[in-house]
């Protein structure tokens, strides 16, 4: 089992090379029961079930990940780390999210690279101003930093934008978080994972689960690949697969998976120095440390599990990128891939207790899922420990849809793309 | 993705649009109950494998018509007037 990291321990390895580190977590074998499973090692599962061990000394814990420990979404996005909400759930949510960010590297001994690079949201018409000046207005009405910038003030930050007389989309200005910025996605997977089984959680990896076993309305286990598991408590953080899992247990939700793609092109010098959002059209990018431009859109925007990107949404985003930034033309791709997530009516997640007792759902996350992993691992934690949601999750239970209680931040649910 | 258009043959996925899920059945008119109608609008099935799905050729003839997909390979099933 992996010590803390230090500069000695990495001296010790520069002069001794050859010497292989130690495992980040043990290989654990499942046990025959558990007081918690999780299923997903996702960031989103890995964040549970250390804040299951950490805040509420449930130890006995499994994540049984299908996979290895960082192929799913938490190794797909595009690392953006971000609070600029205004809606009810969402803004204390997502900002208790980017504190947490702000100490994490430290709490979980692993360096994740959190890099408060700020992100500029750019406005392209005098109504967008006036709809991202509202926006800053009640962020900072609610402790969140914002700062609206002209026109001039954003090319004097982001110059290599297209502020030419023909562009297409003519910038009016921007909205800056200064402290949103972006995390090393992997790390946040390999730190948590690290910090959790040091707590004497079982990270088990290649199990999936295949069944939800019930006595009358109560769950009791899951079947698995690696066999029978039981528990009593029952939590599902499987991102585009929550459907699919939900139905085991009996259980229809208000979700559609859908692909998303993501970009990056070769590196090349540091050039794009934060996270840059569109107004025009979904279209956002950063310049990673090694040099890429890494980007992405919209939704391929019809149910999707393939993972695999579809050619139309790469040449539309292509077409935001170069007409917001003309420079990407002359970059060249060097991959694309995609991630399945669970789109869901209003485009906010649900962390919530479900109809079947002690099974527990965290879902629904939409494009938001990375940037909320540590605040959605504290709050479904607690929501799994203690049988109800933790303050910050209350409006994020699966019956506001069916109230008409929204929360329809961005537009970007499914009742959306349709329109 | 190419979709077979009943009507004007196999075109690429760029002149569709998508219309969701055509297995859904509208609940009768005048059918009470905020559940029916809240499960006919949001509950997905959304499932991992076939599925019958709605398209309209946008960019084409603009007929809608029913495509049948297995979502977790996009191989195409089948396809219905």
């Amino acid at each position: 089992m992996a010590k803390g990291y230090s500069v000695f321990s990495i001296l010790k390895h520069a002069l001794r090379p050859g010497t292989p580190w130690p495992e980040a977590w043990r290989k654990a074998e499942p046990k025959p029961n558990y007081d918690i499973i999780i299923i997903g090692g996702g960031g989103h599962g890995l964040a549970t079930a250390y804040y299951l061990a950490k805040n509420h000394g449930v130890k006995n814990v499994a994540v049984l990940e299908k996979s290895y420990i960082g192929s799913g979404n938490v190794g797909r996005n595009t690392t953006i780390i971000r609070s600029n909400y205004m809606l009810g759930a969402n803004t204390a949510f997502f900002e208790k999210s980017m504190q947490m960010w702000e100490g994490l590297s430290q709490e979980l001994g692993f360096n994740l690279m959190v890099s408060h690079r700020g992100q500029m949201v750019v406005g392209v018409s005098p109504g967008q101003m006036d709809g991202l000046a509202r926006r800053g207005n009640t962020m900072r009405l609610n402790g969140v930093d914002a700062e609206l910038f002209d026109r001039k003030e954003v090319e004097k930050e982001l110059p290599y934008l297209d502020f030419s007389k023909e562009a297409r989309f003519p910038i009016w200005g921007g909205l800056l978080q200064p402290r949103a910025g972006t995390v090393r996605h992997d790390a946040v997977a390999w730190g948590y994972a690290r910090a959790a089984s040091a707590l004497g959680v079982d990270i088990i990896e290649n199990c999936e689960v295949t069944g939800i076993l019930k006595s009358g309305n109560r769950v009791t286990g899951v079947q698995t690949s690696r066999g029978k598991i039981l528990s009593d408590k029952i939590g599902i953080a499987v991102a585009g697969h929550s459907s699919h899992v939900a139905r085991m247990a009996g259980l229809k939700l208000p979700v559609e998976s859908h692909l998303l793609q993501a970009f990056v092109t070769e590196p090349v010098k540091p050039m794009v120095h934060h996270v840059v959002s569109w107004g025009a059209e979904l279209f956002y990018l950063s310049q990673s440390d090694k040099g890429g431009m890494v980007f992405g859109g919209h939704i391929d925007g019809f149910n999707n599990y393939t993972q695999r990107g579809q050619y139309t949404k790469v040449k539309e985003i292509m077409e935001c990128a170069v007409t917001l930034i003309p420079f990407m033309a002359r970059l060249r791709l060097l991959r694309h891939w995609a991630g399945i997530q669970d789109m869901t009516p209003d485009g906010a997640p649900f962390i919530c207790t479900t109809p079947v007792d002690g099974l527990y759902l965290n879902g629904g996350w939409c494009y938001q899922g990375f940037k909320a992993t540590p605040a959605s691992g504290l709050t479904f934690a607690h929501t799994i420990a203690m049988g109800e949601a933790h303050e910050l999750n209350k409006g994020f239970e699966l019956e506001r849809v069916m109230r008409g209680d929204t929360l329809d931040e961005h537009g970007t649910g499914l009742r959306d793309y349709r329109q | 993705m190419r979709i077979p258009c009943p009507y004007c043959g196999e075109r690429d996925l760029g002149e569709f649009t998508y219309g969701g899920d055509a297995s859904k059945a509208r609940p009768a008119h005048g059918s009470k109950g905020a559940k029916t109608w809240g499960d006919y609008v949001f509950v997905f099935e959304n499932p991992k494998g076939l599925h019958v799905e709605y398209w309209q050729h946008t960019l084409g003839c603009r007929q809608w018509f029913k495509l049948k997909r297995n979502t977790a390979t996009n191989e195409i099933l089948g396809v219905e007037q």
